[in-house]
């Protein structure tokens, strides 16, 4: 069960560090976890890892397709390996290795890809991954979560410790907002309801759920009744929450860090299409276009992934 | 190399050196080892070796540069502005958004930059690249290929090295600038690299030279030595300093991308800036 917090202005741990505790932590239990990084350890806290279990840090150095595929022959001695790289090079880099030696093979690889879509900041738009949703969907058996805050992160990470297969999750770094209280639980594959509404329906995922939230807020003082889920299994789907919420309402709209082919936006209009739902349908997210260097901030606003630009589109749906 | 030209060489490296260090500073932070330790190669280049015409950087005779350890921008984009391909004040718009100098160089953004890196490899492979199509062009036109210690941890760099070298790609000039360190520290503790030498002499690289990082004369004489020998594959390997020029940062532990934010970090540069910029001051009187 998950409770949303009382203040979402508050920030939580940062995200990275978020992994990295956790994994550690389930790492003094478990003894088949093992971590794998790639001459990143200083940019994302994994040191405490290196720390706390010297043994199970693997380096690999800056070689990503080579830990991939040491992370799947970790998983054939039956190991079940986590590894971090920045999101470009923890898929479009090394797709092959994980669809083959990995999914295709049934092994077992939980994938941090950090920084996802204007998350990467200054690192700029050889570093934005904007298509490792569509990337990861479309491998088959592969789960894909993007965390919306360091509560649900963290139970992510312990939920695919316990877990067997290709599983992905995104998300920043840096800390980022609150949406969930402390002691939240959540259920893999099914989206979370957190704000009830009967004219549009939004569902998103990742960081931007709190932005979501601010739009919804800001909505309702204008009249319109938005409800929003945070969908942040992208896959497996949760289609009959959407065949439910949608019931109803004048319009639905996602919003997503990524881009509007492939994404969430994709895989919620499967849904509508295909139940011959025909509802006012807009896929809100990064639209078709390379990622460019600046501030998170400034980038959140030159993609107009922010809180105004959701409401602005709602309306226009309306 | 004779007097003047040493003088010269080694004053245009104290100015991107002093660029370098203002906008990281102006940034507040940045890779600023990897830049530092490619300071005196972006001289010899700029200040000599290249063909080039800054005044018209898609002169088709131009010799080629990649930056495959991209992260280093800041000391090519220093070298670029001080040969006037752009204004120098554009140096202080790194990473801003809308600029035309991201962290990672990108060729459809900055003039004199003919090939995007960032994603550490690849820039080897558009380097052998380049080179192939200079020689099916029937071209006498140089590349240079920058790629980093740590970066060689990369597989796809030596997928290249051999295309290189079975190929006699003479006209890629391969740098390694060996300065001994990476992100998580130093490459032999990382992943022991070994022999750098040796490996791309058994690699099919016949001309290898080893020089020091820093040696202005030394680096320019191997790059000489380089264009000159015509049939088979060429490496030079900078053996340097993560961070040089100022003692300060070749020390810092980690000094790979740093942040100017305690006054010992600022006082550090803000003392290099000073002491390079009297030393241009005295140089150019
Ligand atoms: C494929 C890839 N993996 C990881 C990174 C992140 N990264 C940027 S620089 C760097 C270390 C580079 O070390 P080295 O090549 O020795 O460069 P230098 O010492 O000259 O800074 C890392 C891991 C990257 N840019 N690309
Ligand atoms: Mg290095």
């Amino acid at each position: 069960m998950f409770k949303l917090t009382d203040d979402r202005s508050k920030k939580g741990t940062p995200l990275a560090k978020v992994v990295m505790q956790t994994l550690s932590d389930v790492m003094n239990s478990d003894d088949k976890v093992v971590f794998l990084e790639a001459d990143l350890a200083g940019a994302s806290s994994s040191t405490i890892i290196q720390k706390d279990h010297p043994d199970r840090f693997i380096q690999v150095g800056i070689a990503e397709a080579n830990m991939i595929g040491t992370a799947a022959g970790l998983s054939v001695e039956g190991f079940k390996p986590f590894v971090h790289t920045f999101g470009p090079f923890a898929t479009r880099r090394v797709y092959d290795q994980l669809y083959l030696s990995g999914a295709y093979a049934h092994n077992t690889i939980n994938v941090y890809g950090s920084d996802p879509g204007f998350c990467t900041g200054p690192n700029g738009g050889t570093h934005t991954t904007w298509e490792d949703v569509a990337l990861m969907r479309a491998m088959p058996t592969a789960v894909v979560c993007d965390a919306a805050d360091a509560v649900q992160l963290e139970w992510i990470v312990r939920k695919f410790a316990t877990m067997q297969g290709i599983h992905y999750f995104r998300a920043n770094r840096k800390d980022v907002r609150n949406v969930y209280a402390e002691g939240s639980t959540f259920e893999l594959g099914k989206g979370n309801v957190l704000k009830e509404g009967k004219d549009v329906l939004i569902i998103t995922a990742g960081q931007i759920v709190s932005d979501a939230l601010d739009a919804a807020e800001k909505l309702e003082a204008e009249g319109i009744s938005a409800e929003v889920i945070d969908m942040f299994t992208i896959k497996p789907l949760d289609a009959d929450l959407i065949l439910s919420e949608v019931k109803g309402k004048k319009a639905v709209v996602t919003f997503e860090n990524h881009s509007i082919i492939g994404g969430l936006g994709s895989a919620v209009a499967e849904v509508l299409a295909e139940h011959a739902i025909a509802v006012p349908f807009k896929r809100h997210g990064a639209n078709d276009v390379f990622g460019q260097v600046a501030s998170q901030e400034w980038l959140q606003k030159e993609f107009k992934l922010t809180a105004d630009d959701l409401i602005e589109t709602v309306k226009g749906l309306l | 190399m004779d007097k003047v030209e040493l003088k010269e060489l080694t004053l245009l490296a104290a100015k991107i050196r002093k660029d370098v260090l203002e906008l990281l500073k102006h940034r507040g932070y940045g890779h600023l080892g990897g830049s530092m330790s490619i300071v005196e190669l972006m001289a010899v280049l700029y200040g000599k070796q290249l063909r080039i015409d800054p005044s018209n950087p898609q002169w088709e005779d131009r010799d080629m540069v990649v930056l495959s350890k991209g992260h280093s921008g800041p000391a090519w984009y220093s070298a670029l502005a001080e040969k006037g391909y752009f204004p120098k004040e554009k140096l202080m718009t790194l990473n801003d958004g809308g600029t035309m100098l991201p962290s990672h160089p990108d060729r459809t953004k900055t003039p004199g930059v003919d090939m995007t890196t960032g994603s550490l490899g690849q820039g080897t492979s558009a380097a052998a690249g380049i080179a192939y199509g200079q020689k099916l062009k029937g071209q006498d036109r140089y590349t240079y290929l920058i790629v980093g210690d740590g970066e060689l941890n990369e597989g796809q760099c030596w997928e290249a090295f051999m295309l290189i070298a079975a190929r006699k790609l003479n006209n890629c000039i391969v740098i390694i600038d060996d300065n001994k360190r990476q992100l998580d520290g130093y490459t032999k503790d990382i992943l022991n690299p070994f022999d750098f030498e040796a490996k791309m002499k058994a690699f099919g690289f016949d001309l290898v030279q080893k020089v020091k990082g820093t040696d202005i004369e030394a680096i320019s004489d191997a790059i000489d030595k380089a264009k000159a020998h015509k049939d088979g594959a060429n490496a030079i390997i900078l053996d340097g300093i993560k961070g040089a020029g100022v003692k300060y940062f070749e020390e810092l532990k980690s000094n790979h991308s740093v942040k100017f934010n305690n006054d010992e970090i600022n006082k550090a540069a803000d003392d290099a800036i000073a002491e390079l910029a009297e030393f241009i001051e005295k140089e150019e009187a």
